[in-house]
């Protein structure tokens, strides 16, 4: 018996040390971004932590998904400077930002609505894919012998997800709530270091959020990977986030644990919504 | 009730990613390649190479290279005709101009011309999408019955405009018998059919059709907008050029730039919806319904004998193929192939509800 425990005190131990929160490796300073007249966001700041899970929360229109799109490369700002990793990052495109191991959910689910379950998360793993057309196009070799390794990733996550059953369905035939978990399987088929959640649990219901939660803290526990998240639902932020930072009209206004973030004055003012 | 897949347990991915999975369809593939290779050229007539088996096999492949582009890759064309003609024009000089240039190694090689100017011409893909693009890609069309029209180079300075090849063979075998036209046809498009089913299975296709579904989400996760477009339009001339070599040499045997016009973009265009977008299956389906419906619907009248003049039944192989296209796309706008696997899907459980 005792020798059987020894491996599983150990893997408690590696998780436990995959958990613990590191140094900085986002650094996100003095970032504006404005669309013609419209300023989105406003001289933002802030950081995220190795193996931490970072919310951003605030008001509809705040400037929560453009920090997203700024972050994964989709938008670019005018001004500020993005430190990853300790190394500032030039102009740089979204294909860019996931080979450096981003990777994201949408607000508004985006997979790829022909395909099948298994084909969108086996798309997520596109970047780990290395043989040419040429192969493709002979097929039996070397490229089924890539297809069928990375398969085999695909299926633990299938797994990990709880979708076995439904891993040959076209996605647009199944409910939003399964479609949520798909795009969270895509993401997390690329093995990502930096995950950007846009509202996971947006139009779920309590059940479904549970299971959103439950996979998000595994991910985050399991495999030590960092996760930014958007969400509206302030039970879940307060619950799972370590840090949270607020945004309102494209300015940041708290920014912290949260318990600072809870009793901060401005974000209260926000919340409940008085004047400006 | 014999359309079923009790039993057949995958116990390898080998398996389950197999082109056909269900061992009755291996079967029934298996049987239809009898029946290409071996019984229709013991038993078939000239007229039907001629006339209907070997338009359609060439069609079927230019066909799946647009299905290719419009299909799995969402970007719409009208130069199919253009990149055709590119590829015949391509093989043609080659043939000419290099000494013992082979007929296949001529065929690649249009092909390749066609590869180029299809890549040039999907640039402006990389801009613009849906209508636009292809009003875009109706230039290359206006551009290649231009050139070859007015540039005597292309044509080997033939007075005429017109060109012709003669004497084909393939390792040493004539392609001058009907049969033999129609045996040399079905293998290319054998294997480009593979080609293209193996690309469209594997993560090539799937970066296309993810461009096709949602690019924005596509390059997020790391696909290159550049290089998935550009490939699909690599990938679709190519296949269109060499359908376009074998519709100039094995078909025509002589050509001018007619051949090659806008009819031919907008009719393979229509053998792509109507046999289904994004499906290799379907590109089959929608050639068999352009070429061959309109020559049944021909001989109706015959059978019966009805005496209706040749033109009154010309007319009426126009409203009633007209009003079949239409039917078709309202009962199901996914294609012939969709209406396929939805019988096969009901053939599964057929005769129980459930």
């Amino acid at each position: 018996m005792m020798m059987n425990d020894m491996p599983q005190v150990a893997q408690a131990q590696e998780q436990a040390s995959a958990r613990r929160i590191g140094d900085v490796v986002l650094d996100l300073q003095n970032i504006s971004l404005s669309f013609g007249g419209v300023k989105a966001l406003t001289n933002i700041s802030f950081d995220v932590r190795e193996h931490e899970i970072r919310s951003i929360i605030g008001p509809n229109g705040a400037g929560k998904s453009s920090m997203l799109n700024v972050i994964n490369g989709v938008y670019h700002p005018q001004e500020g400077r993005i430190l990853f990793r300790g190394e500032p990052r030039q102009r740089m495109e979204p294909h860019m930002a996931a080979a450096q191991g981003i990777a994201r959910t949408f607000q508004n689910i985006a997979l790829f609505k022909g395909m099948s379950v298994l084909d969108n998360i086996m798309t997520g793993r596109n970047l780990k894919m290395k043989c040419g057309l040429l192969a493709h196009a002979l097929y039996w070799g070397r490229a089924q012998k890539e297809e069928i390794e990375h398969r085999v990733k695909v299926e633990e996550i299938i797994d990990f997800l709880e979708i076995q059953d439904i891993r040959k369905t076209p996605v647009g035939a199944l409910p939003y709530g399964l479609q949520k978990r798909v795009e969270l399987g895509r993401a997390l088929a690329a093995e990502p270091n930096l995950l950007l959640l846009d509202e996971p649990m947006a139009g779920m219901n309590v059940e479904e959020k549970q299971d959103m939660c439950r996979f998000i803290l595994d991910v985050n526990d399991q495999f030590g990977t960092t996760i930014v998240l958007i969400e509206h639902d302030m039970g879940v932020v307060m619950d799972i986030s370590d840090r949270v930072v607020v945004l309102d009209y494209g300015k940041k206004i708290g920014d912290g644990v949260p318990d600072e973030v809870r009793s901060n004055e401005d974000v209260i003012r926000a919340y409940l919504g008085t004047s400006h | 009730m014999l359309y079923r897949e009790n039993g057949q347990f995958k116990t390898s991915y080998v398996a389950d990613q197999q082109i056909f999975p269900i061992a009755q369809d291996r079967i029934a593939i298996g049987l239809l390649l009898l029946v290409a290779f071996v019984v229709m050229p013991l038993a078939g007539s000239e007229y039907l190479f001629r006339a209907v088996l070997i338009p359609f096999l060439i069609l079927a492949l230019a066909a799946l290279g647009l299905n290719i582009l419009v299909g799995y890759c969402g970007q719409i064309s009208l130069g199919t005709g253009a990149f055709m003609a590119v590829g015949a024009y391509g093989a043609y000089n080659f043939l000419v101009r290099i000494d013992g240039m082979p007929l296949i190694g001529a065929m690649l090689l249009g092909g390749l011309s066609a590869t180029v100017v299809g890549v040039l011409f999907g640039v402006p893909s990389l801009r613009i999408k849906g209508l636009y693009l292809a009003v875009a890609t109706l230039a290359a069309q206006f551009f290649t019955d231009w050139a070859f029209l007015r540039v005597g180079w292309f044509t080997n300075n033939s007075t005429s405009g017109s060109v012709s090849v003669a004497g084909l063979n393939v390792f040493g075998l004539p392609i001058e018998s009907p049969v033999a036209k129609y045996l040399f046809c079905l293998s290319v498009v054998c294997v480009f059919a593979l080609a293209a089913k193996n690309l469209t299975r594997s993560a090539t296709g799937r970066q296309w059709m993810a461009i096709r579904d949602m690019d924005v989400a596509a390059a997020v996760i790391g696909i290159r907008p550049v290089y998935a477009k550009l490939t699909a339009f690599a990938v679709s001339s190519f296949i269109v050029g060499v359908a376009g070599v074998l519709w100039a040499f094995v078909h025509l045997g002589a050509w001018e730039p007619a051949a090659f016009s806008i009819d031919r973009s907008f009719q393979l265009l229509f053998m792509v919806i109507i046999g289904g977008l994004g499906s290799i299956m379907g590109a089959f389906f929608g050639a068999a319904f352009i070429v061959i419906l309109p020559i049944i619907l021909d001989q109706v009248p015959h059978w019966f004998g009805i005496p209706l003049s040749t033109a009154t039944t010309s007319h009426l192989v126009h409203m009633i193929f007209g009003a079949l296209i239409v039917f078709f796309l309202i009962a199901e706008p996914h294609g012939l192939a969709k209406l396929w696997s939805i019988g096969k899907q009901k053939l599964r459980l057929w005769p129980f509800p459930h």
